[in-house]
């Protein structure tokens, strides 16, 4: 099948669906591919490097769409505004279309799609769990905004991130709240930290404290119970009590920090306000607000989406296309992300796309089967994080256990104390005072053994072994006792107890001699 | 030599077997108290022979060279990886040696005894016949599935508990008519037939065990042949033997219960056996998602290990049957001449003897200070980068924790999921020995490096 990759037409954007790198991949896979002259330009990929690869280059992007049996977009499709077309016009009926399409907000897009009986896998779909890390673009696209919102607000934020002390005086390190620890919030962390900034972070799933805290960050805590994981690694929407609660704990850092980048995004809903007008106001001068959820309304109440504007002397980012600016390595991965997929899609290598509704990723990324519309896909199964009540099981068990154990000993102690007290009269009674003496010996000499051996260290537990074992070679001594009978079968049973007693003893002292030379410090 | 003199040398030699059990409390003194054991034995072997006792020399110098140099050879050639098989076949001839010291004894006519004398002489000689027989068969068969002649897997007839206290009443009959005996021979054929009983009873406890008890079941023949011993000794009037005995046995019945108790077991339930026995007892496993396992190179595995700061390296039984320790020691010194920080956990259980793992390393020369225990790194555990599985499987297996349907379910285990990435050295997908399906290998942060585990130590090795 042929693929082909159009320039994209959004105002502004750079990115390209695939690099000559993953194109070559994609050949790879028994496709041919074809793009648009100049499609990879604007993120410094030029047409030469993709024919060098092997890739067809198209001056006519009408040519290339009708050409293609797969398209392989960034961007939803929209109006061309050179061919004075939609682009969902120019897409070949029953056609293939890989590309963020956004099915919720796009309800007029996905009917005309249909219409053109096409299939259209919506790359922001793919079902966000394990096994689908690799098709991820969300993620990768976030973690690329998370980057980019640090730099574009280290950018308008005119200090340094980093506290110094100088001989020209003491400078301050920036504090910096990031509001949502997804992988954005998780990116936009650890690159403000790795410049020296002190960076908190808040986020409804309690869960993520770890994560947090392992990027370097301070988790701020709300005195407030309330568990916000949803389905799929997002939040949820909070009860009226807990947003209460956070809004308090906003207003608090609002008068605190000089940064605060916000990345709070509840699927399907425009996004929550989290920063009101009166925090803004309540912000230092010269203060920047990065707004990632700029694009789903924004969380702070003043962003206008994809522009920056100063409100009460605060510098509020609405970027909608963080990702774009850096648009050589955001096309290289998610030009890697349509590679995976296709891979997984393609499992003969023979260049024929299957789609497979029974596998639960490519089910849920499908948005549009053969002109049928086939979103939303049944809810997944899986949670990204396993349930916490795994925590329950472990700590519980040895609790149960422990009682239960000084219940049993309670009445253990004195029956067992009774029975041996009546045991030692019965032999007492009874028993020669000679095997009293030897039975003096015995019971302490196993008390004696039970105190030294408790000391042993269990790294030695196999030369313990083989030294007792030697030890217990003393056996011999019963032997030679009676070795020296007159009876010829008494000797002679007397005489291979000796043999084999020997193997144990001089084998065994040998061996744990050259064991114990190995251990060294 | 007067009987007194005897009688102190002895004291002296106890007292030195206890100094070397004490000398392996840890490394530095382990050494000198083997030497404490050697000396204490060669006091006692050189005063019972000076002893009155003792007469025939020629027959005893003779079957002492003969069994010296047996050992020697067999001791100084055997492979550490092999040392649980060593023990073991050692042990039989301690059991042995018992049974046959017994009949011996039964059979001398020399000594008369009356009364209470005679019927407490009889029993001592019938237990120690019978603990002998037990451990003499029941090591040979350990020693048969530790090498690998007969297979690890549990033999489970019906009924065998039943068959077992079958054969426990009658050795008690068989002890009752043996002491009652009249005349010599009655004894002697109820003390032949109970011998084979318990020949048949040790073979068939031993059967009844999986590969994955065999560290409990090593300890426990070990605790045997000193009571064996003991028993001989009460059967001589010898205190050197009963101290002896009494100190062997009560050394393995500890480590009996250490190892029970790492496995989180009950020490009853191991000697009844049937655990282990691959592939019945994985319902634990079942509605949770198993994923993708990832798996990894060996280069990329190397360069895994050189980007990180700390590493922890778990060894398994799978490293001692692939001889992999040399291989994996030249890893960690690479590792710890670029500064990165390397150690060695071990768990309880892993191999198939108590410390069996420790005395790997230790003959692939690794420090002896950075091998851990369990408890001392299972903290640190989250604070690794990366944690280098070779050959292990239940000792790490989240499950124990989380799934209260699993088989080894509050078995204390490694916590290596917690650390950043664990790469998983393993032949295949294939089970523990507990059977038990690992949720490990499907982690997120687990990554799977197939084949056998020299080799890839080696090619990993090869590219840091």
């Amino acid at each position: 099948m042929k693929i082909g990759i159009p320039k994209e037409i959004h105002a502004g954007e750079k990115r390209v669906a695939a690099t000559p790198e993953t194109s070559r991949w994609i050949k790879k896979l028994g496709f041919s591919v074809v793009i648009e002259a100049g499609a990879g330009v604007a993120a410094s990929y030029v047409d030469n490097a993709y024919r060098e690869k092997g890739v067809e280059v198209l001056d006519d992007a009408r040519e290339l769409w009708a050409g293609s049996d797969i398209i392989l977009k960034v961007r939803a499709p929209e109006f061309h505004p050179a061919l004075g077309v939609h682009e969902t016009e120019l897409l070949r009926k029953g056609g293939h279309l890989f590309s963020f399409v956004w099915p919720g907000q796009n309800k007029e897009l996905m009917e005309k799609l249909a219409a053109r009986k096409a299939t259209v896998i919506a790359m922001d779909c793919v079902p966000r769990i394990s096994r689908a890390q690799k098709l991820d673009v969300l993620s990768s696209m976030a973690n690329i905004a998370g980057y980019r919102a640090v730099i574009e607000a280290a950018n308008h934020f005119g200090r340094f991130f980093t506290g110094q002390v100088t001989a020209a005086g003491k400078v301050l390190p920036a504090k910096i709240l990031v509001i949502g620890a997804g992988v954005a919030g998780l990116a936009a962390v650890g690159a403000a930290g790795s410049m020296g900034a002190i960076v908190r972070s808040f986020d409804t799933r309690p869960e993520v404290k770890e994560q947090v805290e392992s990027m370097g960050a301070e988790f701020l805590v709300l005195d407030f119970e309330e568990d916000g994981a949803g389905t799929g690694g997002y939040a949820k929407e909070m009860s009226p009590e807990f947003i209460k609660a956070e809004m308090e704990l906003f207003a608090r850092q609002a008068m605190e920090v000089d940064i605060i980048i916000t990345t709070a995004l509840i699927p399907g809903k425009p996004s929550p306000k989290l920063i009101t007008t009166g925090m803004v106001e309540s912000m230092q001068e010269g203060s920047v607000i990065v707004d990632l959820a700029a694009e789903q309304g924004g969380n702070c109440a003043l962003t206008e989406p994809g522009k920056i504007v100063t409100r009460h002397g605060v510098t509020i980012v609405g970027y909608t296309d963080l990702p774009s600016r850096m648009a050589t390595q955001s096309s290289q991965l998610y030009g890697t992300n349509l590679r995976n997929l296709l891979t997984d899609m393609c499992g003969e290598k023979d260049g024929r796309l299957t789609v497979d509704m029974d596998d639960e990723v490519i089910r849920g990324a499908t948005v549009i089967k053969e002109g049928k519309i086939t979103w939303p896909p049944p809810v997944p199964k899986l949670q990204a994080t396993p349930p916490p009540k795994e925590k329950l099981a472990t700590a519980a068990p040895p609790l149960v256990q422990e009682q239960l154990e000084k219940r049993s000993l309670g009445w253990k102690i004195p029956v067992l104390m009774a029975v041996g007290a009546l045991l030692l009269y019965g032999i007492g009674s009874v028993a020669p005072p000679a095997f009293l003496a030897h039975l003096t010996v015995f019971m302490l000499a196993c008390f004696v053994g039970y105190m030294v051996v408790w000391n042993v260290t269990p790294a030695l537990h196999t030369p313990l072994m083989s030294v007792t074992n030697a030890i217990s070679g003393i056996i011999i001594i019963g032997a030679l006792i009676e070795v020296s009978s007159s009876d010829k079968l008494v000797l002679g049973l007397a005489a291979f107890s000796i043999l084999i007693a020997s193997v144990n003893v001089f084998g065994g002292f040998f061996v744990s001699q050259r064991m114990l030379r190995m251990f060294r410090k | 030599m007067t009987e007194g003199l005897l009688t102190t040398t002895y004291i002296a030699a106890s007292i030195l077997f206890i100094l070397a059990l004490g000398g392996l409390s840890n490394q530095e003194t382990a050494r000198r108290g083997n030497i404490y054991g050697i000396i204490g034995m060669a006091i006692a072997l050189i005063a019972t022979i000076a002893g009155a006792q003792v007469t025939s020399y020629g027959v005893v110098v003779v079957c002492m060279l003969i069994g010296a140099v047996a050992g020697i050879i067999v001791a100084a050639r055997v492979q550490m990886t092999a040392m649980p098989e060593l023990v073991a076949i050692l042990h039989s001839f301690v059991g042995l040696a018992a049974v046959l010291v017994g009949f011996a004894n039964y059979l001398d006519t020399g000594k008369h005894f009356a009364g209470a004398e005679k019927v407490i002489h009889e029993v001592e000689i019938y237990l120690g016949v019978l603990i002998g027989a037990v451990t003499f068969t029941g090591s040979v068969i350990a020693f048969g599935k530790l090498s690998g002649r007969i297979g690890s897997k549990p033999l489970t007839l019906p009924a065998r508990h039943w068959l077992n206290m079958g054969l426990g009443i009658i050795c008690v009959w068989l002890g009752f008519v043996f002491v009652g005996a009249e005349n010599a021979n009655v004894g002697l054929i109820a003390l032949t037939i109970m011998t084979f009983i318990a020949f048949a009873y040790g073979v068939h406890m031993v059967m009844a065990i999986g590969g994955a008890d065999m560290p409990v079941v090593i300890s426990m023949l070990n605790s045997y042949s000193g009571w064996a011993a003991a028993a001989t000794g009460f059967m001589l009037s010898n205190d050197l033997l009963i101290v002896t005995g009494a100190l062997v046995g009560s050394s393995g019945a500890i480590l009996s219960y250490i190892m029970c108790r790492a496995m989180n077991r009950q020490f009853l339930a191991v000697i009844g056996g049937g655990f282990g026995t691959g592939g019945e007892n994985t319902a634990g496993v079942e509605g949770v998602e198993q994923g993708d396992v990832v798996a990894i190179s060996a280069e990329d595995t190397s360069q895994l290990l050189k980007d990180s700061k700390s590493v922890v390296i778990v060894p398994g039984y799978g490293m001692a049957v692939a001889q992999a320790q040399h291989s994996v020691f030249e890893i960690t010194k690479k590792l710890r001449e670029k500064g990165i920080n390397v150690r060695f956990a071990i768990h309880p259980v892993a191999g198939r003897m108590p410390g069996h793992m420790n005395v790997l390393l230790a003959e692939a020369r690794v420090p002896y200070d950075i091998v851990l225990e369990m408890d001392e790194i299972n903290e640190d555990l989250p604070d690794t980068d990366v944690v280098m599985v070779i050959g292990a499987n239940d000792i790490v297996n989240p499950s124990a924790q989380t799934d209260p349907a699993s088989p080894i379910a509050g078995m204390p285990v490694l916590e290596v999921w917690k650390a950043k990435t664990v790469v998983v050295m393993k032949r295949s997908m294939a089970t523990g020995y507990a059977g038990v399906q690992n949720p490990l290998f499907f982690e997120e942060n687990t990554r799977m490096l197939f084949g056998d585990a020299k080799a890839s130590a080696d090619s990993i090795s090869g590219s840091i």
